[in-house]
């Protein structure tokens, strides 16, 4: 008998195990499905299995809140900086891994080194040069000083490196410049850790909370974190509206992460598995 | 030799340029700045600033609010991180087996990933609110008494369980792919010799999966001493401050903190050397027990 072969009782018991744990997991996720195609607004739920499912408390989010308009600024800005941060840390990554310049290793080092400075701890200083250059409500805020991560340089430098540099010899005797090097070989070879490079970032950004926060004081700039912020504290008495707007705005993530699952465990194990 | 120690100068400056660019702007500048900033009073928006002297680090250091803020979220982070890693091992191997239908329950235990911290906080907010939440209701609360969110002693606690739950598909997930990494015969040669299932746990998997496990803890007290937005959205930092973290502390709404930049900046830096202590100290005390295997 194979050891990871179940049977009998203990398979039945494994089964239990599974179903109580699924409910107790989702059992949030369940009731705010059940708030939001509920009417009426007084009470989140009044019993646990629906009765009427209607569309309406999800429009009226979706107006009240104008979530339309947040989900584009989300969009907007998470698109801007997963691309820019893709390109910045590929072209930094090849730099270290297939230059050769004066200084690497100290340059390396402090670009390794800013991973250590939470965003807590620079956020006042950000928020006054914001400020300063008048970009207080616009995308510029919002996207500009994450155009660049260590964190992307770092774990695309990690895969550059396991391509041998024969490589790189045979394509430089064929003719092929640093830029076609990049683009043919080295950036193919990297894909997956590339994309789960990307999604990573775009969670990230998508999910950001206290940036925008600060940076932010107009409806118009609202991001979809932020809109929640705004719908909670307009709406406090009508819970199932805020509700509703909460799976609006989940709703596009659950479907991406679905879709995107292999890069999201390769993203988040990251460093985690030894390999 | 020399010429070629120059060879890529050029074009190293044009693929570096943009990340040091943003990285010097954005990141080692306004720590700099912020360190600087660190021994002023200021206006809320850092446009009027005079010194004072030095010791503001320390007098912040020592004042009661960052103290208790200091312990709030020690607390938070010893009861998040111990039970969000007891929690997520238990369900990762609880599901890892190829039986039917398992590829459902690792959707459900992986589902929390997507939802944000603003998504997350405002689901608990209304299931935890005394007179709309259906948990408070069973939970024995009612209209007209505080919820669990503002009830001394109890706050802290729900703010957690809320982001437990939160980082559950994450710690799920992270935990899986460690479990998959480790080697069959591993478990096939412990069976041989006899070992049961819970002394196969606690001599092949726990060790193996210690990397993993060391991965997941940084990143979970890591959040735990930056969370904001939960604190934010599910009880501005009360009652009476048992809520507020550190990062709360230097960013919230109605503290000390919200109307001076400047020791706003005072404890962001503090904020930062704290953080700087908690990961080296995980990374070095906790490196050394890790079995990395071969």
């Amino acid at each position: 008998m194979a050891i990871d072969q179940v049977t009998g009782a203990r398979r039945i018991g494994r089964y239990t195990l599974l179903m109580v744990a699924a409910v107790i997991v989702f059992f949030p996720i369940y009731v705010m499905l059940v708030g939001a195609f509920k009417p009426g607004n007084k009470v989140l739920i009044d019993r646990l299995l629906p009765t009427n499912v209607t569309l309406d408390t999800l429009r009226q989010a979706w107006r009240e809140g104008n979530l339309g308009r947040a989900l584009w600024n989300s969009v907007v800005v998470s698109v801007v900086i997963t691309v820019a941060q893709v390109a910045t840390s590929v072209l930094a990554a090849y730099a270290f891994v297939f230059l050769t310049f004066p200084g690497k290793a100290i340059v390396f080092a402090i670009f390794l080194a800013t991973l250590l400075v939470p965003l807590e701890a620079t956020l006042t200083v950000n928020r006054h040069i914001m400020q300063q250059l008048n970009w207080l409500n616009s995308y510029r805020a919002l996207t500009v000083p994450f155009l660049a991560t260590a964190f992307g340089i770092f774990m695309i430098r990690q895969v550059f490196l396991t391509i041998p540099k024969e490589m790189r010899e045979a394509a430089s005797m064929d003719g092929l410049g640093h830029f076609g090097f990049l683009g043919e070989v080295a950036v193919p070879l990297s894909r997956p850790t590339i994309g789960a490079f990307a999604l990573f970032s775009f969670l990230t950004s998508w999910n950001s909370y206290l940036w925008p926060v600060l940076v932010t004081t107009k409806s118009d700039y609202n991001t979809v974190q932020t809109g929640l912020k705004a719908l909670k504290l307009a709406s406090l008495d009508r819970p199932n509206l805020v509700i509703a707007g909460t799976v609006i705005v989940a709703l596009p993530i659950f479907v991406m992460l679905i879709a995107f699952q292999r890069q999201l465990i390769r993203g988040l194990t990251a460093g985690a598995v030894k390999g | 030799m020399k010429k070629r120690r120059w060879r890529d100068f050029g074009l190293a400056g044009l693929m570096l340029g943009p990340s040091a660019a943003v990285l010097s702007l954005f990141v080692i500048y306004p720590l700099v700045k912020a360190v600087w900033y660190g021994h002023q009073r200021c206006d809320a928006s850092l446009s009027k600033c005079r010194t004072t002297s030095w010791h503001q680090y320390i007098d912040a250091f020592r004042s009661n609010e960052f103290q208790d803020s200091l312990i709030v979220t020690l607390k938070y982070a010893l009861i998040t991180v111990p039970i969000g890693l007891v929690l997520g091992i238990s369900l990762a191997v609880l599901a890892d087996k190829h039986i039917k239908g398992i590829g459902i329950f690792r959707t459900i235990f992986s589902s929390t990933v997507a939802t944000s911290v603003a998504v997350a906080s405002v689901m608990w907010f209304f299931l935890l609110n005394p007179s709309v939440g259906i948990l408070a209701d069973w939970l024995g609360g009612s209209a007209k008494t505080p919820g669990l969110l503002q009830k001394q002693g109890l706050a802290l606690w729900a703010v957690s369980a809320s982001s437990i739950w939160a980082n559950l598909g994450f710690t799920f997930i992270v935990v899986t792919a460690g479990l998959q990494s480790v080697p069959k015969d591993l478990y096939e040669s412990a069976y041989v010799d006899g070992a049961n299932g819970w002394s196969r746990f606690t001599n092949v998997t726990l060790p193996m999966i210690s990397p993993t496990l060391l991965f997941a803890s940084v990143v979970l007290v890591t959040r735990a001493f930056q969370s904001f937005g939960e604190i934010d959205l599910l009880t501005a930092g009360g009652p009476k401050g048992e809520t507020t973290t550190l990062t709360y502390l230097a960013y919230g709404q109605g503290l000390a903190t919200s109307n001076d930049g400047g020791l706003r900046a005072t404890v962001s830096v503090l904020l930062f050397f704290v953080l700087l202590i908690l990961a080296l100290v995980q990374f070095r005390g906790l490196e050394k027990r890790v079995h990395y295997g071969n």
